[in-house]
């Protein structure tokens, strides 16, 4: 792949000439003291010159000494919410002397163009993928929504003490195609992207851009830049070996480890809304008043609730230890069996994101850690 | 994926609160089904619940559904009357595995309204679809007259031989009382060339088991259907996973060696 330099005041011009291929461009604003994604028109409405601290339950946005367009890590949301829609209309029905007559809503799929996705997020879309559109049914809504999107992905150059994609195989370079990857380099007084297309698309829009071929130079900075990232995690406190997680999870539905977790688990279900891969959902049906019509609707769902697993004689799943065992055995452990891969890509908004600071990275140590004293001995 | 219109041709009350529907397609012909597999019934405005189906005719084209009423759904559902509609979809999932009866002993094993699912394979007996060397039903119901199919079961006498055992009943009752491996217990099972295929609560389903695990057969001969909170059937809203499997698209029927491991998980 060919690269190119972008000058970071032209990155404008990037934004507008995707608007003008007929996408509406969804990238990353500031908004509540948060960086999350939503409609962006100009360069000016992205995050320039913030980052974000996090911690296990603790987040932050803060100004960086630079002027970084994608200075930060992740935010609360993912991308997942323009794909697999929170909350949305599946059919209408009606009731009449002539019976029952449904019809399905089939919800229009925008042209949408994703700014500044990092790997662990292709690769989180890549799984919902799996789950969504390859399987023996389709989420229609989520395929047609899906089929659409044009990817501007970002190698990430700095981490955040929550990521843990190298130990997830997930980054932080960007392997998975899209239509352009960029790599934003500062180094003193130069600011640039490093910008190539793998899409025809891609192509388009990269023509139509004023940039120059990069050099060594250009590239080498680049790859500094993102082995930043890979160093900072590398030496963080969340970097561990994920390779036999499934086979350590398969062994351990009995640890005592999952009575200590669910005695400060809240069974809150902020961890499942933030993560970019869970994809469980339910349905509620309402009728008007005149009980002639009625609608179905799908919305976001959590295995953390208390009627997720409701049958005839109560949760299948009734206490917080079985919940949470069953939310890390599936991302870590049963999505391998279920879809051919992982469902956690180590993007720790989970941790973040927990009320209480619960770890995912740590409950795996701690597992592991009562396994070994359990077979021998403290 | 939207429902389809069917109409309440029939409708029988096995006992209070447990009924049978028998439907026919409103527009189009009806979907074929396989014993053991399951559609979700919708009835207007209050939601959709998955049923096993419990009898799919040939000749007559209809769709037949037991339904025991145990939440605001299935409320709704027994309320309807005969010429009224309902929303149909599927049928979904994994049935029984007929064709490994042919040349073996085929032990039916069912509790309750577990007898549902396993209707449609004793009619595939009857009418020379399905065939086994013999068979044999083993019923466990609460009381004699909380069974279902009750003025079927004794025509079924000419494909199967039937056990019956209930939990309570006064001294009329021919059969059994007690648990249902009482009588599955005390019979001669030739374990090496026995399939059984099993539906009920989980707890009678796990002593049938070691029943038949002790009597020698084989983990790969039995076969279970298990029961989970579903939403769309399809693997795709999560509520039925079971360890690994998604009970809507690898089960309901599972095959007992299979899940061996998973099905002595408690809160899975």
């Amino acid at each position: 792949m060919q690269d190119y330099v972008l000058q970071a005041r032209d990155l404008d011009i990037l934004i507008q000439v995707v608007r003008a291929e007929g996408f509406e461009v969804m990238g990353p604003v500031l908004r509540d003291n948060a960086i999350v994604y939503d409609a962006i028109s100009t360069a000016a409405d992205l995050p320039q010159g913030w980052t974000d601290e996090q911690e296990k339950g603790t987040y932050r946005v803060k100004r960086r000494n630079d002027g970084a367009y994608f200075g930060y890590a992740v935010g609360p949301h993912s991308w997942k919410k323009f794909l697999q829609l929170p909350h949305r209309q599946v059919w209408k029905a009606r009731s009449n002397n002539s019976g029952i007559q449904v019809a399905e809503i089939v919800d229009e799929a925008p042209q949408l163009a994703f700014l500044g996705v990092r790997s662990c997020e292709m690769h989180a879309i890549a799984i919902q993928d799996r789950v969504f559109v390859d399987g023996e049914y389709q989420n229609d809504s989520y395929t047609r929504r899906r089929s659409n999107i044009f990817m501007v992905s970002v190698n990430c150059t700095s981490a955040a003490a929550s990521c843990f994609c190298t130990s997830m195989d997930t980054g932080p370079r960007v392997t998975l195609p899209c239509d352009l990857e960029m790599t934003e380099v500062i180094e003193g007084e130069t600011h640039y992207f490093l910008v190539g297309s793998e899409s025809y698309r891609g192509a388009r829009v990269l023509q139509q851009l004023p940039v120059v071929p990069s050099t060594q130079e250009h590239e080498a900075k680049a790859e500094r830049a993102v082995q930043n990232a890979v160093r900072q995690m590398e030496k963080g406190p969340r970097n561990f070996d994920s390779t036999d997680l499934k086979e350590l999870l398969y062994r351990n539905y009995e640890s005592p480890s999952w009575d200590r977790v669910a005695e400060r688990c809240l069974s809150c279900a902020n961890c499942t809304m933030a993560c970019p891969t869970c994809f469980c959902s339910t349905v509620e049906d309402t009728t008007d008043l005149s009980g002639t019509y009625a609608e179905r609707w799908e919305r976001w769902d959590s295995c953390f609730t208390a009627d997720f697993t409701y049958i005839t004689g109560g949760a299948v799943r009734p206490d917080t230890r079985t919940r949470y065992r069953q939310w890390m055995t599936h991302k870590l452990a049963t999505w391998h069996d279920q879809f051919g891969s992982s469902g956690c890509v180590g993007c720790g908004r989970c941790i973040t994101w927990c009320p209480v600071g619960i770890d995912l990275t740590e409950e795996v140590r701690k597992i592991r850690e009562l396994e070994k004293i359990n077979r021998e001995g403290p | 994926m939207i429902p389809r219109v069917y109409r309440i041709e029939h409708r029988r009350e096995e006992y209070p609160g447990t009924f049978t529907l028998e439907m026919s397609a409103d527009r189009g012909r009806p979907v074929t089904c396989d014993p053991g597999q399951f559609n979700m019934l919708y009835a207007f405005g209050a939601g959709e619940v998955p049923i096993s189906i419990s009898g799919a005719g040939r000749r007559d084209g209809l769709l037949v559904h037991t339904i025991r009423t145990q939440g605001l759904v299935t409320a709704a559902l027994e309320r309807l009357k005969e010429g009224e509609q309902l929303g149909v979809r599927g049928p979904f999932g994994q049935g029984w595995p007929l064709d490994l009866a042919r040349d073996s002993d085929l032990l039916i094993i069912a509790g309750g309204v577990g007898l549902a699912p396993l209707r449609p394979v004793v009619y595939s007996l009857l009418d020379g679809r399905g065939r086994a060397r013999r068979t044999q039903l083993y019923y466990g119901a609460r009381r004699p007259e909380e069974r279902l199919f009750r003025h079927e079961l004794n025509q079924w006498g000419r494909a199967v031989s039937l056990v019956q055992s209930v939990d309570h009943a006064d001294s009329d009752w021919p059969g059994h009382i007690g648990v249902i491996t009482g009588p599955l217990q005390a019979s001669r099972i030739n374990g090496p060339e026995t399939i059984a295929f099993v539906c009920g609560p989980e707890l009678m389903m796990r002593f049938s088991i070691r029943v038949l695990l002790e009597s020698g057969v084989p983990a790969s001969a039995i076969f279970l259907s298990m029961e989970r909170n579903m939403k769309c059937a399809t693997g795709l809203c999560g509520h039925c996973q079971w360890g690994p499997r998604f009970i809507c698209k690898d089960g309901p029927v599972f095959c007992y060696k299979d899940i061996q491991p998973w099905f002595q998980i408690r809160g899975l």
